[in-house]
């Protein structure tokens, strides 16, 4: 027991030495490590990860502009689509008025021909029926004229006539 | 590969039991001739005695020494003398190396070495051993080491500017600080963490680093010596209550208590203050010096055992303590700063993050 007592003494008993020359050294270490080392490489570590940091920001950022910019695309041609379809919409309904208006003027224009066409025929028919009438009254009164000639001819014949006529009147 | 390392370490270990058997029925003279063998190899000095005191040799293993011992033993040691510096009372600041103590065979004037420190035989006088031992070589690399590795990422990041991908250290070195500044600085202290971040990363890497040093073959045992680990805790003592706010310190000397406990809460409180790093220490210190204990005594094995047959046996367990190592030097690394950044953070938070943050302390401990 008293050897090993012996034996263990020096291990857990620390030397004066070893502490003056850690403590400097711990010391020196501290400092010029702290100067020279941890403060660029802690420095430039968060200088990194900020700038990682930004750029995943910015990146976001980005993602979100384009997003608008998309939408705001959509949103031109949704219009540019509606001004399109309103103006053939017009353009149908000039085009239709303008038929129309066309069909109503030639419509009437016909049916004035029409009508001047038809008081023209009229006028030609009666036209054409008062001659005949006139031709006929003139042609009858020739047929008269040479049918009595022929009748009264001889005057045998005028006698036969004037007793026909007379038969007539005796029944009265 | 799992499986393979499995079936590996169970036939490591099984052949070496069997050859053990086999060595204990064989005849006596095999063993003698081993036995031979091993003491004109390694042990010289230690062969008059017959055996090797391996008591000695682990504890050597894992104190500190003037001599940075690579191999041998006596005549044909491999070892490099360290400089001494000794500062007397009567004689003021020494400089010598410490070849002049002949591994310890011979004094230098009044001063013995009797590792790990220099002693005086002289009674009147006092002396103080700051000499640049085996751990303070390793620890003088292993700064020297990190400022290198740091100072040049930081010069990594100044060259390829932060947009660019890291390469080559920084990017094995930049998770492991992200981490240490996000999971446990941010995590524990809270919104003050950025303060507290450059010197919990000094004390993360300083403990990984050591921590991995030591594992390696002539590493030394600088995490596993208790006067390392006390330096540390001192400072996150230090820096815990200087950062201790209002609610850290009602809590100390006014505990949520009847007003009769106090005088037995506010000293069991006040030793809190010092237990708390005090764990701290004891913690380190012992989880790397019982790993180191654990190896040389399995390479122990085979002087014990005075047969090579138990090698395998020896190997394979050694293997198998060593990946536990790797994940133990890490670990305590993690642990370490991780308790210093929950000391820091239950001392300046605010009051509705203290219970939390104390109650995370307490599972952990």
């Amino acid at each position: 027991m008293n050897t090993l007592f012996i034996l263990i003494s020096p291990l857990v008993t620390p030397g004066i030495g070893l502490i003056f020359w850690t403590t400097l050294c711990f010391l020196l270490l501290i400092v010029l490590l702290g100067k020279y080392a941890w403060k660029p490489i802690l420095g430039a570590i968060k200088e990194r990860e900020e700038g990682i940091t930004k750029a995943l920001e910015s990146a976001e950022k980005a993602k979100l502009e384009m997003k608008e910019l998309v939408a705001g695309n959509e949103k031109i041609l949704e219009q540019a689509r509606a001004e399109r379809d309103a103006m053939l919409k017009k353009a149908r309904e000039t085009k239709d008025s303008i038929v129309n208006e066309a069909k109503a003027k030639s419509k009437t224009e016909a049916d004035r021909i029409l009508a001047s066409a038809r008081e023209q025929i009229t006028n030609e028919k009666n036209a054409a029926i008062t001659e005949l009438k006139n031709q006929v009254a003139t042609l009858s009164i020739e047929i008269a004229e040479k049918i009595l000639k022929s009748e009264l001819s001889s005057d045998e014949k005028q006698k036969q006539l004037v007793n026909t006529l007379m038969k007539d009147v005796n029944l009265n | 590969m799992s499986k393979r390392t499995l079936f590996l370490t169970v036939f490591l270990i099984l052949s070496g039991l069997f050859s053990a058997k086999i060595s204990a029925s064989e005849p006596v003279e095999p063993e003698v001739s081993a036995h031979d063998s091993l003491k004109s190899g390694a042990a010289h000095h230690e062969a008059k005695e017959g055996k090797i005191d391996m008591t000695k040799l682990a504890f050597e293993h894992i104190l500190d020494s003037h001599y940075w011992h690579f191999w041998g033993e006596g005549e044909g040691t491999v070892a490099v003398a360290l400089p001494c510096i000794v500062y007397s009372n009567t004689k003021g600041l020494q400089f010598f190396s410490a070849s002049v103590f002949h591994h310890g065979h011979e004094a230098y004037g009044d001063y013995l070495l009797e590792e790990p420190n220099i002693v005086s035989n002289n009674p009147e006088e006092k002396i103080y051993d700051l000499s640049i031992t085996k751990n303070v070589v390793q620890l003088l690399l292993s700064s020297a080491l990190l400022l290198w590795i740091f100072i040049s990422i930081a010069k990594a990041y100044k060259n390829t500017g932060v947009t660019s991908a890291p390469t080559g250290k920084q990017s094995f070195f930049e998770p492991l600080i992200t981490f240490v500044r996000d999971d446990i600085a941010k995590t524990n202290i809270g919104s003050k963490s950025d303060r507290f971040v450059p010197y919990l990363l000094t004390v993360f890497f300083l403990i990984l680093i050591n921590n991995v040093l030591g594992m390696i073959p002539f590493g030394a045992n600088l995490t596993g010596n208790i006067a390392f680990t006390l330096v540390l805790s001192v400072f996150t003592l230090i820096l815990t209550n200087v950062n201790g706010n209002a609610n850290y310190w009602k809590h100390i000397l006014l505990p949520p208590v009847p007003k009769a406990l106090y005088i037995m809460m506010i000293p069991l409180e006040i030793i809190g203050i010092f237990t708390k790093p005090f764990a701290l220490m004891i913690r380190l210190f012992a989880n790397m010096t019982a790993g180191h204990m654990i190896v040389i005594s399995l390479i122990g094995l085979i002087f014990m055992f005075e047969t090579l047959l138990i090698s395998p046996v020896s190997v394979a367990f050694t293997l198998f303590i060593d990946i536990l190592e790797c994940l133990v030097a890490i670990l305590q690394a993690y642990i370490f700063t991780l308790l210093t950044s929950l000391f820091i953070g239950s001392a300046c938070a605010d009051h509705h993050e203290e219970g939390h943050s104390e109650s995370d302390a307490q599972e952990i401990l």
